[in-house]
């Protein structure tokens, strides 16, 4: 193995590579030959960093000092700066605001040089993400190099089938999907389920508005899901996995096809798997546009070749699921924690978080917010360390108003509520969700109505039809809050809308109908005032909703009134 | 990807593809995914070759071809631009990017440019709202737009 004297890390997660990451990776690598550094110096592709909003990002090592913002054309002053002469190129360094204590201004935006001491990074711990942006994941060996593989061999060759389960059980890792379920119990009951063909399926349908962080481990460290997957079937007796991953999403998909020819020519998936006599293989399929496919049982009616409406349950996926056999269906970011657990074992793991959430959390943070981008954090952090913290705060110097957690079907949570600690079940006392992990802010310019009846439209347009609350009651929803932008809502409305959304999340079939309302509600809750300026005074304080009154201060302050 | 075509469509291919999939448990979706790719849309002619191959009724595969929105039963523009408008999007003034789109395209959503370059479609999210607003056309997404950058893109296009 050659060894290089610096490598020069290009971010190629699907958000940098919007902005031509490849050109700046293309000018990188010339730009070393030209120079005669090809020998001394690696430029490698990398997934996803983090700091979307900054991108493209480039990390030189072993300094680790992290460029933004990184254009074709800064490249050779780069490459002459810091990788011939050795300094640093300052105008291309990450800044940050520094908050002075006790005062709402801040002592100016300070050039970081390195990544572990940049706020962002320094409140985060990276078990899921620990290989995105670091490795090339397009390089088994890179993933191997990095202890890949390892807590597979461990599991194949000294812990039986029941002891996996036991370990997983143990860590306390809960569904990363949205729902919560503890992972080890849902393997357990696969486990034991009777039926000798079982099925592993990887739910990597993200559609969640604000949620890409399947997306971005997919594209970042495919290999970890795939060893979590072979940790899963080894647990639970399954020959066959499944990934349903999002036809939308052609890099992740491009990405994990490689990742698990790679595997199988390496003997880690397919037959005789560690040379043992365990096998298993996976097998990618293609979503069509749906979202309604990231529930469970929509998921098995498309996999299996129907439209993806939801089916009752019981039976649970573990006894009936795929194909009507027992079926452990987790999702990218839960599967991609297993090795690690497996690994460095479940006392390790709770180590991290909260008792009853233990762990870390990935988050995908959106709107109005400084540093958009990709997160992981210890569970129970505060939304104010997230935001403020990590996040850099509201950007422009606007305040806060709401954050939304855990995507579209997540409850708003209000300035007041920025102390909760984010984990599952601190944010459901809060009317909220901990979700899918996306964290949507929103500054004060934005009209709170304005922005549920998004929400709502969202809804009406996903849902399946099949069931009738869910099909009625999203569009009588978005009626209302459509009506109330309009200033044609009326207070009767509000009651009818709080006896509709009991109905919905009594009777609808699946978590879609049942979640429809949260948001509204939430904002209901927390933003009362603003629903009764729309319907009693049919004024919009933002000036958002056009066609009603709006106070002339708020027109200047967002900037709206052109 | 998108070739829209007028004349009519190569049956032996489209039975070849059912061919290779028919073994395949739960084919169905991957057979519509090939056969798209192939005639640009799903016709009914197509349909009808995909249930006769993998022995479903027709009215179970139309159903499939209409339940999903990458599915299409009539011809599409050369170019779809599927434009987000979730709220992350919205937050970071997608509207304003929007009524750019339908001032250049002069079409409404869900229709067609009379010269077939476009279809306009409202999509609920593309999974990179780390980079809102976004818009993708054909496969290729683009972030961070504004009512002008969004007008250059689809002039790349034009």
């Amino acid at each position: 193995m050659r060894l290089f004297r610096a490598h020069v890390l290009v971010c190629a997660g699907t958000n940098c590579s919007l902005k031509s990451n490849k050109a700046v990776q293309d000018r990188l690598v010339r730009e070393v030959e030209r120079r005669g550094l090809a020998d001394e110096i690696k430029v490698v592709e990398t997934g996803c960093f983090g700091l979307c909003e900054q991108g493209p990002t480039v990390v030189v090592y072993p300094e680790g000092v992290l460029y933004c913002r990184v254009t074709p054309d800064d490249v050779p002053e780069l490459v002459e700066e810091h990788l011939l002469k050795g300094r640093r190129l300052d105008r291309l360094l990450y800044r940050e605001e520094v908050p002075v204590a006790g005062a709402a201004v801040s002592a100016g935006p300070k050039a970081f040089q390195t990544v572990p001491e940049m706020n962002f990074f320094r409140g985060q711990v990276r078990i899921v993400l620990r290989n995105c942006g670091i490795i090339d994941p397009e390089s088994i060996e890179e993933y191997i190099a990095n202890g890949g593989y390892e807590a597979l061999g461990k599991a194949i060759t000294a812990m039986t089938p029941a002891a996996v389960v036991e370990e997983v059980k143990a860590s306390g890792l809960r569904g990363r999907g949205g729902a919560g379920f503890p992972a080890g119990l849902k393997w357990e009951f696969a486990a034991k389920a009777k039926g000798d063909t079982k099925y592993i399926v990887c739910n990597a349908d993200e559609g969640e508005p604000g949620t890409f962080k399947d997306r971005l481990i997919l594209e970042g460290d495919p290999h970890a899901i795939i060893e979590g997957m072979v940790l899963a079937a080894y647990a639970i007796g399954a020959t066959q996995g499944y990934v349903y991953i999002r036809g939308e999403y052609g890099l992740s998909i491009d990405r994990l096809q490689k990742a698990i020819n790679r595997a199988k020519e390496m003997k880690l998936l397919g037959r005789g798997i560690f040379g043992s006599k365990f096998d298993f293989d996976i097998e990618i399929r293609t979503g069509a546009g749906a979202y309604i496919c990231g529930e469970e049982t929509a998921l098995f009616e498309s996999l299996e070749g129907g439209r993806g409406e939801p089916r009752l349950k019981p039976p649970y996926p573990t006894d009936s699921g795929l194909f009507g056999k027992p079926t452990a269906i987790n999702n990218v970011e839960t599967l991609a924690s297993i090795a690690q657990i497996i690994a460095n074992g479940a006392k390790w793991y709770r180590g991290f978080g909260t008792e009853s959430s233990p762990g870390t959390k990935v988050f995908t943070l959106t709107g109005d917010i400084v540093n958009e981008g990709l997160i992981e954090v210890p569970m129970g952090i505060t939304l104010r360390e997230i935001i403020f913290g990590i996040g850099g705060g509201v950007p422009n110097g606007r305040s806060f108003k709401m954050a939304q957690s855990g995507g579209t079907s997540g409850g708003c949570l209000p300035a007041a509520l920025l102390d909760v600690p984010m984990d599952y079940d601190e944010l459901a006392k809060a009317g909220a969700a901990l979700g899918s992990g996306a964290l949507l802010i929103m500054d004060d310019t934005h009209c709170i109505v304005d922005i549920a009846r998004v929400f709502a439209r969202f809804f009406m347009h996903e849902s399946c039809g099949k069931c009738v609350p869910c099909r009625e009651g999203t569009f009588r929803l978005h009626e209302f809050v459509e009506n109330a932008t309009k200033g044609k809502a009326t207070p009767q409305d509000l009651e009818t809308v709080h006896a509709l959304a009991r109905t919905m999340a009594l009777a609808s079939l699946c978590p879609l109908g049942q979640a429809a309302p949260v948001p509204l509600l939430s904002t209901l809750q927390y933003f009362r005032d603003e629903y009764d300026q729309h319907i009693n005074e049919k004024r919009c304080p933002t000036g958002t909703c056009r066609g009603l009154a709006t106070p002339a201060k708020a027109l200047s302050a967002a900037g709206k009134g052109a | 990807m998108a070739k829209q075509e007028k004349q009519a469509i190569d049956v032996d291919r489209v039975d070849k593809i059912v061919a290779r999939h028919a073994s395949r448990e739960g084919a169905l979706l991957p057979v519509l995914q090939e056969v798209q790719d192939l005639v640009g849309y799903l016709p009914e002619e197509a349909l009808k070759r995909v249930a006769l191959g993998l022995g479903l009724s027709l009215s179970r595969v139309y159903g499939v071809a209409t339940f999903y929105s990458l599915f299409y039963t009539t011809p599409k523009g050369k170019y779809v631009v599927r434009v987000c408008e979730s709220a992350p999007c919205h937050v970071q003034g997608a509207p304003e990017v929007i009524a750019a789109i339908e001032r250049e395209l002069g079409v409404p959503f869900g229709e067609t440019t009379p010269d077939g370059r476009f279809t306009l479609e409202m999509v609920s999210c593309l999974g990179v709202c780390g980079v809102a607003p976004a818009v993708m056309v054909e496969d290729r997404v683009y972030g961070n737009l504004t009512p002008e950058t969004v007008i250059a893109v689809l002039q790349e296009y034009r």
